[in-house]
């Protein structure tokens, strides 16, 4: 770990101006990906802006009828806060599925957004990594790649963007709001984190100066047919091989609309609007189901360990549409998969 | 009438005895390795090399020599000397070979060596500087992936001490195999595991002022530990001690010295002050592992399942330095009667660390291939898999030609499939659901030696009545310190709590490294036998007293309880113990007492724990997902001495059995020859999301030759068989006979 200097902001604007100075600096929330990531001598700021006092940690309504969630909401607050619970039951369950307990204490909303890949080389100073160190290779295109991505890979890189969280949120078609030097903005989720084409060092389209500020969620109602399902290696605390968020409004047999984005597949959460597209005006079924799982797996590309989650896609598509048509969601206590 | 409140207060072997250094462990005031101070302590940061195998062309330590606080960076441009002979070099458990030694040249063997030690005033500024030692490389073309290899395989020419080679053929397997009208053929593998204790490898060595060295080191064995630095660095017994009071699980890692504690140790000397080095998670995968093995076992059988042929061929990797071995296809022809059996073990170098003894080494895999096998075998006949075993049932050895000390496998498989419901099974696969999940049950047998090693302890009395029993033997998580007291407060008729149990140290009577599951059975008989002489010592010093009740009767006519030493036959005639020390006009008496294998026994006899293991998984088909929802793990080890620790230890092995079954595989790149996965968040073990229910049935098993104590131990049971138990179940419900472990999502959809 390199030494670096710290810096405590009291307000947002003390927080943009100490990082528009020292543009290589980290901006420090819960830290529980950033620390590890310095340990490992992967991120090396030379300076570190501790953010935990700004006044960003509440849920708020917006006057469109949704919420904005505060950039310093921690992951378990946003968890079981009522009015997620009840009216964003998807978001809920995605963040519950991910990480431990202590862990979701700890990380905040805007982190969790910023968390990078788990990509094993990523990680290893001692081996190449595009993203890490550009142009320097990537190994895990032809070596230990189980967990890497099948969808919006290049080759320069193929790693995958780790959160549960902002699969929810990509499905539930958030904002992101941002504070940065030429003033605040929002980013539509879509278009927050990027594919890694020929820059994988980058896994936003944040600029530099951006501090994030919040999340805002629609006022749209999945409540009645949503489900987060999350296949991984062990029952509780791993990186999901496959998760798919989907969320349906259904009536009278009919899907009315559709939302469906999967993660662990590729560098960003990876929505298909394509495939929500065929879902709408659909009868519930099988055949629907298949149906926009191939179309979401139209491009996609195994590299030999991480072929099978082709297949699992598929299958956990399919399944996730189905919880979600029958009301049943998938229980993140319960490990039996509904 | 019994009085309760006595019973509870004065605890008898064989009582489920809470952990006596619990408390400890809990409030944090047990201190590991890593945790113990001095006063101008320096800490040592292991900078880790990044090829497979070549030459260091150069190393730059400059950039690191200039960060505040850095005394020294050692690198093998700089090294002190140290011992010339490979043989200072071998520990007590060493495999036949050239034992590694830390920044002896520039030459790189595998990925990950140690190649330079930064020891600075604090952690930070050494690990702030282990990221600015740059080396360059000239590297060599390496092979780690054992496929490559396999080809190439030999009879490792010398034979490690303690690990029987195959026996020799009986009968002629291969025509046995050939007319057999049942047979099996089939490969079996298990991924490469690391031991990955909780707590990492850390070594403190205190220097005094006239260059004593007190050393606390985590290892299985404060003497083994001890040797191997008088021997390396050339220095006195009697001026290194070496202290392991606390290890924070260690599964077999343990049993040789790492490579942390030869650089403390050196930088320690070399700089004449006190070193700390802590190794970090991921250089925990940069030391030994359980060695990748291909494993072919051939079985063939009359049409009801007797076996006729057994041949079982292993093929497992080792470094290029060490032959490491370990008993892998000896099991195949000790578990099941058949008079026609051949078993081979091969070697093949590949560049990695040298591999080790990892809980039940070489039963782990061998069993899990066999009792797979016999499961295929079963359906191949058409017989109940439980009805197998007891057809093939063996009574006695015949790999040795020996009968067994005792053997209660029988009462395993009938209490185990009694509480499991086993009658209940339907024979056919995918035969069983609950809802949309297919149901498998499916069963193993367990089995691993049982033997003590030459152990010696000490008992001591204070004249405050206070017993102490101490031996060098270590407790790696598995309470060998409530054995030791439960065997000292049973032998004296004491309240636990007037019993104080002390090991792991070097300058205790000597015991051997803590493994093999032989620490508990030898240990505790080594402390009956002192507990013995030390009773005959107070015995006769009391018949001295003036007054004496014991005046006219023998060492047999008196009994010991409650703190006292009274006469048999009136308990009203005693004396207190410290009364008796005080007579001596001594603080205390103590006599040494020891444990050994009866060679006479060994000629006839061996001794062997058995298991039978039934497990119910739940399985997800379409999504390839796999729950363990049930196990039963019925034991046979002799007698039980604490219930309670024995359950935990059956749990533990049953749990990290899970993780190889389902989980555990750490992922080698063979283009970087470098393990890849070294960290706790990519490398699965089980958590509690993954662990039902399991059920641990201890069978009555009396055993009056594996012991004095007539215990057999029960460390490693727990593990053997229940990896097959977990496949075997997974078959039974899918129909798919997964021979590769770990069995992941990608192997159920394949």
């Amino acid at each position: 770990m390199k030494r670096f200097d710290y810096v405590r902001a009291n307000d947002v604007g003390e927080a943009v101006a100490a990082l528009a100075a020292s543009p290589a600096a980290r901006i420090i929330a819960g830290g529980t990906n950033l620390v590890d990531l310095m340990k490992y001598d992967v991120e090396t700021p030379e300076r570190v802006i501790d953010i935990n006092r700004l006044p960003l940690n509440t849920i708020e309504a917006t006057e469109s009828g949704g919420l904005k969630i505060g950039a310093l909401v921690s992951n378990a607050d946003l968890a079981y806060d009522s009015r997620i619970a009840e009216r964003y039951p998807l978001l809920s369950s995605a963040l519950l599925a991910g990480a431990s307990p202590q862990l979701r204490n700890l990380a905040t909303t805007g982190g969790n957004l910023l968390q990078r890949t788990r990509c094993y080389y990523f990680y290893d100073t001692g081996t190449p990594c595009n993203k890490r160190e550009p142009g320097s290779g990537c190994p895990a295109i032809e070596g230990v790649n189980r967990i890497h991505a099948i969808l919006g890979t290049s080759d320069q890189c193929i790693a995958t963007h780790p959160s549960d969280m902002c699969v929810a949120m990509a499905a539930l078609d958030a904002k992101v709001h941002v504070i940065g030097p030429g003033g605040e903005r929002t980013i539509a989720f879509e278009d927050f984190h990027r594919l890694p084409g020929d820059m994988p060092e980058k896994d936003t389209n944040l600029q530099p100066g951006d501090l994030i500020t919040a999340v805002e969620l629609p006022a749209e109602d999945f409540t009645a047919h949503h489900s987060y399902l999350k296949l991984r290696d062990r029952q509780s605390y791993a990186f999901a091989l496959v998760s798919v968020a989907a969320a349906l409004k259904i009536e009278d047999g009919r899907i009315t609309q559709a939302r469906l984005a999967l993660g662990g597949v590729a560098h960003k959460p990876w929505r298909d609007t394509e495939a929500e597209a065929m879902l709408k005006n659909s009868t519930p079924g099988v055949a629907s189901f298949s149906a926009a799982a191939a179309k979401v797996l139209e491009t996609a590309r195994g590299y030999g360990e991480n072929s099978f989650k082709i297949d699992l896609a598929r299958r956990a598509i399919v399944r996730t549409l189905k919880q979600a048509a029958d009301g049943t969601p998938q229980s993140q206590t319960d490990k039996r998969i509904r | 009438m019994a009085d309760t409140a006595t019973l509870i207060g004065r605890p008898s072997i064989g009582q489920p005895t809470r952990r006596v250094d619990g408390p400890l462990k809990v409030s944090g005031g047990a201190r590991y390795a890593g945790e113990y101070f001095a006063d101008d302590l320096l800490h040592g940061y292991v900078v880790s090399g990044s090829i497979a195998k070549g030459r260091i062309l150069s190393i730059d330590t400059s950039a690191a020599m200039a960060i505040p606080g850095v005394v020294e960076v050692f690198t093998h441009e700089n090294r002190p000397r140290t011992a010339w002979f490979d043989s200072k070099y071998q520990d007590q458990v060493a495999p036949p070979g050239s034992p590694f030694r830390p920044l002896y040249g520039d030459g790189i063997l595998y990925s990950g060596q140690p190649i330079a030690l930064v020891v600075a005033e604090s952690f930070e500024a050494a690990r702030d500087a282990a990221a600015l030692v740059k080396a360059t490389y000239a590297p060599e073309e390496h092979i780690t992936d054992l496929d490559a290899v396999k080809g190439q395989s030999y009879v490792p020419p010398k034979k490690r001490s303690g690990i029987a080679p195959p026996p020799e053929p009986r009968g002629d397997a291969e025509a046995a195999f050939a007319k057999a009208p049942v047979k099996v053929h089939e490969t079996y593998r298990v991924a490469v595991e690391h031991h990955n204790p909780m707590e990492p490898f850390a070594t403190t060595v205190v220097r005094d002022a006239g260059g004593k060295l007190t050393i606390y080191d985590k290892t299985q064995g404060s003497q083994n530990a001890q040797a191997y630095v008088t021997g390396v660095f050339g220095l006195n017994q009697s001026d290194v001690t070496v202290v392991n009071a606390f290890v924070g699980g260690a599964f077999g890692i343990g049993l040789r010295p790492q490579h942390q504690l030869f650089l403390a140790v050196m930088a320690a000397q070399a700089l004449e002050r006190s070193v700390r080095v802590v190794l970090t998670r991921d250089q925990m995968f940069t030391l030994s592992y359980r060695p990748e093995t291909i494993q072919t076992l051939s079985l063939g059988s009359a049409p009801g399942g007797k076996l006729d042929a057994i041949m079982h061929h292993a093929v497992a990797g080792t470094s290029h330095f060490e032959d490491y071995q370990e008993v892998v296809v000896n099991w195949a022809g000790l578990l099941y009667g058949c008079d026609n059996v051949k078993l081979s073990y091969e070697l093949a170098k590949i560049d990695t660390y040298t591999p080790s003894d990892m809980r039940a080494p070489g039963a782990t895999l061998g069993v899990f291939a066999l009792e797979s096998a016999m499961d295929e075998l079963a359906y191949a006949a058409g017989v109940d898999p439980l009805q197998l075993r007891l057809t093939n049932y063996a009574d006695f050895d015949q790999n040795e030609d020996k009968k067994f000390t005792s053997k209660a496998l029988i009462s395993c498989y009938e209490q185990g499939a009694e509480r499991f419901g086993w009658s209940k099974r339907s024979a056919e696969p995918r035969s069983m659901r609950d809802g949309h999940e297919l149901v498998g049950w499916g069963m193993a047998t367990g089995v691993w030696e049982a033997k003590i090693n030459k152990t010696a302890a000490r008992a001591s009395l204070t004249e405050t009545g206070h017993l102490e029993v101490s031996s060098a033997t270590s407790d790696i998580g598995t309470g060998t310190y409530t054995v030791m007291a439960l065997t000292g407060a049973d032998a004296f008729g004491l309240p636990i709590e007037h019993v104080t149990a002390r090991l792991g140290d070097s300058s205790l009577p000597t015991a051997p490294v803590e493994g093999g599951s032989w620490a508990a059975a030898s240990t505790s008989s080594a402390v009956v036998d002192a507990c013995d002489k030390l009773k005959q010592a107070l015995f006769k010093q009391a018949q001295s007293m003036p007054d004496s009740p014991f005046g006219n009767v023998d060492f047999d006519g008196v009994a010991f309880r409650d703190g006292r030493m009274m006469l048999a036959a009136d308990e009203g005639s005693s004396v207190k113990l410290g009364e008796i020390v005080r007579s001596a006009r001594q603080h205390r008496m103590e006599a040494e007492g020891s444990a050994a294998p009866d060679s006479a026994t060994q000629k006839e006899y061996v001794s062997y724990t058995h298991s039978a293991i039934f497990v119910e998984v739940k399985v997800d088909e379409e999504l390839g997902v796999v729950r363990v929802t049930r196990i039963v793990n019925a034991v046979a080890a002799g007698k039980i001495l604490n219930p309670k620790a024995a359950r935990s230890q059956i749990l533990g092995g049953v749990v990290m059995a899970m993780g190889a079954a389902l989980e555990e595989e750490t992922f080698a790149d063979h283009n970087l020859g470098r393990f890849m996965n070294h960290n706790f968040a990519e490398y699965h073990v089980p958590v509690n999301a993954d662990v039902q229910d399991i059920d641990v049935i201890f069978v009555e098993e009396p055993d009056d030759k594996t012991s004095p104590i007539g215990a057999k131990g029960i460390g490693e049971i727990g593990i053997v068989g229940t990896t097959a138990a977990i496949a075997n179940a997974v078959y039974h419900a899918t129909g798919k006979r997964i021979r590769d472990l770990p069995i992941t999502i990608d192997k159920i959809l394949a």
